[in-house]
Parts: C-alpha cells; sequence; structure tokens
C-alpha cells in the first residue's frame, strides 16, 4: 500500500515518526507552513521557517524514504499581526522554489478584514504562479467560514479545480464538493474526524477529488491516521484500487497541477547519482 | 530531487544536450544576468529602482526555478553558469545562498572559485560546514575551501566529513593540504581511538586520510588506528 499523506507538520515530529510513517506506507507528504503555536513576531522567523521547509525537513524526509514537498503562505491567524503582514510581499521569491506545490494554508480563522485581505492576495498569488491553494476551513463558524470562503475563491483568478479545501466535516462537505474545489479531511484522533466518520463520507459522497491527511502537529494528533483510514476503508468493503486513489492518486493529481511534484526519492548521497529507493509509479 | 555529482557542465555541453525550449530558456536567463553584471559596473551599488527589500533581479527568480526548464540533473550547471555569466557579487551570492533551497545553496558552494571573491565569501562555506546536510557539507569542501580554509576550520571540515559519511574524495587538493599535517594525524587518531573505546567501526574513509598526513618518506607506512567491529553505525554530528 503506498500512502500520500497530504497535510501533516513534520517539524514537529521526531524521526520515529518518519520510520514509523514509511513502514505503515507513507511515500510522499505535503508539509504546509502554518502557526507554530506560539506567534511570531517578525517576518524573518517566518522566512527561517520557509527555509527549513525548504531545505532540512525533505533533507530528514529523504533519509527514511519520503518525498517532502511544502506549501508556503501566511497563515490566517498571524495574517491579524501587522507586524508578520510583510510576508506577502516576500512570498513571490519563496513561491518559485522547486519544491513549492501549493500556496497554503491560507483561509479564515476569525474572518476578519485582514484575514479578507491576505486570502484574496494569496489566491492571486497561486493564480500568478499556476499554483494551487490549499485552504484551511475555520474551526469556529465553520459552515458560515466555509460559504465565505467559497465566496472569496469564486471572485479570484484561481479556478476551483486549483482549490483544496480541508478540515472539512459532516456539515461542510456538500457546500465543498458543490463548489467544485477538492475535498479535505483531517483525521485526528479526538477533534476534526475519525476514521470510521471518513469511511460513511466516502461511502456518501464517493472517492473523487477527495483527500484524506492526518494534519499531525504539535499538538494531540496522529501521524499513522492516513493508514488507519486505509485500513478502515478495506474493512467496510472498498477496494484497494478505491484505497489507492484517496490515499494516493487523488493528492498526487491534486498537488501535480503545479508541475512541481517529483515523487522519486534519492537516496542523499553528496557525491555520485543516489540510489532511487522508490519510484513515483511504485 | 538530489542531483548529487560536482562536476559542472559547460555552457556547450548544456547546448548540445538541451531542446529547444530549455536551450532558449538558458539563452534569457544568462542574457539578463549579462544584463545584471553590465549594469552592476556601470552604477555600482546603486538601488535598484522602486525595488522593496525583498525584490530579487530576473536573473535569481530564474535561478531558483533552472531545475524546472533545464532538467533536474542540470539545475546545478546553469545555476552556476548564471552566476558565473553575472559576475556574481558578495552581497548576491549571499543573498542566493540565504534565500537558497538546499539545492541552490549548494550551487553557490560550487562556484564561489570560479568568482572574483578573494577570500570574501568564506562566511558562506563556514555556514554549510556547520549543516548537516551532507549535501551542504560536500559541496563546500571544493576548491574555494582548499584556497582559503585556515588550517583549523580546514581540518574540522575533513573531521566533519567523516562524522557525516561524506566520502573525502569530495574534498579538494585533500593529498595536498594533508600532507605532512600532524595535527590532522592527531585529530584522526584520537576520533580512531574514540570508536574503538566505544566498540564502534572507524570510518573507512579515516584511514584513507591518515594515510595522506604522514611526512614524505612514510607515506607506506602510515599510523594504523586499532581496527574495531564492523557494524553499521549511525552518524552523531548534531
Amino acid at each position: 500500500m503506498r500512502i500520500f499523506d497530504p497535510h501533516i507538520h513534520m517539524t514537529s515530529r521526531t524521526t520515529d515518526d518518519y520510520r514509523a510513517m514509511y513502514d505503515a506506507g507513507v511515500r510522499a507528504l505535503v508539509e504546509p507552513s502554518f502557526w507554530l503555536g506560539q506567534p511570531r513576531t517578525s517576518p524573518a522567523s517566518f522566512f527561517d521557517y520557509f527555509d527549513a521547509l525548504l531545505g532540512w525537513e525533505p533533507f530528514r524526509a529523504s533519509q527514511y524514504g519520503i518525498a517532502h514537498h511544502c506549501t508556503l503562505a501566511l497563515n490566517p491567524k498571524e495574517a491579524n499581526d501587522p507586524r508578520c503582514t510583510p510576508v506577502l510581499d516576500a512570498l513571490p521569491r519563496y513561491l518559485v522554489k522547486d519544491s513549492v506545490v501549493a500556496v497554503g494554508e491560507i483561509g479564515y480563522d476569525s474572518m476578519t478584514p485582514a484575514e479578507d485581505h491576505a486570502l484574496a492576495a494569496q489566491l492571486q498569488l497561486a493564480a500568478d504562479h499556476a499554483l494551487p491553494a490549499l485552504v484551511h476551513t475555520p474551526h469556529r463558524d465553520k459552515l458560515a467560514g466555509l460559504h465565505r470562503t467559497i465566496d472569496v475563491i469564486r471572485e479570484s483568478n484561481l479556478p476551483p479545480e486549483f482549490v483544496l479545501l480541508d478540515h472539512l466535516n459532516e456539515t461542510t462537505v456538500e457546500a465543498a464538493t458543490d463548489s467544485g474545489c477538492w475535498a479535505g479531511f483531517s483525521i485526528y484522533p479526538d477533534t476534526k474526524m475519525d476514521e470510521d466518520r471518513m469511511v460513511t463520507i466516502l461511502q456518501n459522497h464517493g472517492t473523487e477529488k477527495i483527500l484524506v491527511n492526518s494534519a499531525a502537529d504539535w499538538g494531540k494528533s496522529d501521524p499513522l491516521k492516513t493508514r488507519k483510514v486505509a485500513d478502515a476503508m478495506l474493512k467496510a468493503g472498498f477496494t484497494e484500487d478505491d484505497v489507492d486513489q484517496v490515499l494516493w492518486r487523488n493528492p498526487v493529481a491534486f498537488y501535480g497541477q503545479s508541475g512541481r511534484l517529483q515523487l522519486d526519492v534519492l537516496t542523499p548521497d553528496p557525491l555520485h547519482e543516489g540510489n532511487s529507493i522508490l519510484r513515483g509509479g511504485e | 530531487m538530489l542531483t548529487s555529482r560536482n562536476s559542472l557542465k559547460s555552457r556547450k555541453e548544456l547546448d548540445a544536450e538541451l531542446g529547444g525550449a530549455a536551450r532558449a530558456w538558458l539563452d534569457e536567463a544568462l542574457a539578463e544576468a549579462a544584463h545584471d553584471a553590465a549594469d552592476a559596473t556601470a552604477t555600482p551599488g546603486a538601488p535598484r529602482p522602486g525595488a522593496s527589500p525583498y525584490a530579487s533581479p530576473p536573473w535569481e527568480l530564474r535561478y531558483a526555478a533552472a531545475g524546472r526548464h533545464c532538467g533536474q540533473e542540470n539545475a546545478d550547471s546553469v545555476r552556476s553558469l548564471l552566476l558565473v555569466e553575472s559576475r556574481a557579487s558578495l552581497p548576491s551570492v549571499t543573498r542566493l545562498y540565504d534565500q537558497g533551497t538546499a539545492a541552490e545553496r549548494r550551487a553557490v558552494l560550487l562556484t564561489l572559485h570560479l568568482l572574483d571573491l578573494g577570500d570574501t565569501a568564506l562566511p558562506l562555506i563556514e555556514d554549510a560546514l556547520r549543516a548537516n546536510d551532507t549535501r551542504l557539507v560536500a559541496a563546500a569542501v571544493g576548491p574555494y575551501a582548499a584556497d582559503h580554509l585556515d588550517p583549523h576550520a580546514w581540518r574540522h571540515a575533513v573531521l566533519k566529513c567523516l562524522f557525516t559519511e561524506v566520502p573525502v574524495a569530495a574534498v579538494a587538493r585533500l593529498g595536498e593540504r594533508a600532507h605532512g599535517d600532524a595535527e590532522l594525524a592527531r585529530m584522526l587518531n584520537d576520533f580512531a581511538a574514540e570508536r574503538t573505546a566505544a566498540g564502534r567501526p572507524v570510518p573507512e574513509d579515516l584511514r584513507t586520510v591518515l594515510a595522506l598526513t604522514a611526512p614524505a618518506g612514510e607515506g607506506d607506512h602510515p599510523a594504523r588506528p586499532n581496527a574495531a567491529p564492523a557494524a553499521p553505525a549511525p552518524t552523531e554530528e548534531s
């Protein structure tokens, strides 16, 4: 079984996690930039974080046979802090990097005017760079936030098939799929979604344009939730091909729109052509 | 993807290899870089009109995208050509290094000896030698380091290669600089003793370098560290 986790914050995880993920079948992941728990106070600390997502973290992942890509953006929460908003001016030079496969996470947290501005500006940046966008839907007032998000996307220059609406659940899946965007579900130990509820959603809505992620980070979360959903799908009667579609082909198709996915992981042998330990078509 | 050989292709080799679209892209990129070099000569240090603090010259944006247009296997070579063609200054190479991905940083490191920078770019080499990303360490010990690193820093660079399992074949002019270096020999023997005391293997490359440290006439009988059990061991540099 091959698994692509389309949303996981590996900077918060250990090498044990990388090993366990590889053992569970994870061969590729996307790490969106987001809030670090501790608020940042200057653009420079964002840049160090972005550089880590482009440098050290892909190297760590490669040591465990996992292809690492990232999405970069000013996140909704910190879009409200005027000390951080100059990050928007520096994003163009980051969005040209090889392993950046989308703009994200963008979206709403508290639905403020500052968040309106950051969301619209970054959807335009995505359109300018021919990149997809990973859009976080808010935890509080989720359905209203989703509707407002979809309105802003409709007004933008980014086509809906270039947008992944994330952290969806039973109350938001309908509106999200009707919008023409891709639908993402984060599976958590207690909150957001669990694997059995995810199976029910797949039974009701099918397996097309749906992505499942662990969204594992520094909070209570589980980087193996993608595999647990795959196992729950098989137990509920889905085929291995269904599992492959949701856990591999769908994220490859969505992020592949960037033209920048490189799913061959080479061992970090500095002198010789590295041995490929994974083929994209495995 | 890692393009990992330290050998850079020439413009001629790239022209022969690249398809039409990639060659056209490369021509435009190199023209932009040459234009930037001409501007810098005409008005050295002048700020770019209307530039935000985060703005970069167009060729520097192409520097990031080189692999997508010319193939990842050619990214090092294309980036190196752009640096040479723009006659990249210290602020320029420093910016490209600081703002670069690991691959972009590596191309800067591989090109420093081809630019007219004297020893002013040593901070970039020192930064890369502090990294644990082996691609950066390997690129840092090239000809520029051989020319400019002082003996203490150079010995630590060699030791860093052994710690991080970067093959010492990456170290430029290794034999020449190691020759007769008694302090390097002492450091290598101490390292071998530490590994042996821990019951861990001594890297084969250590013996290679140790042999090179011997003064003239002793090359056939280098000091040999004690043998150790040959079990695979993780690197511990942190």
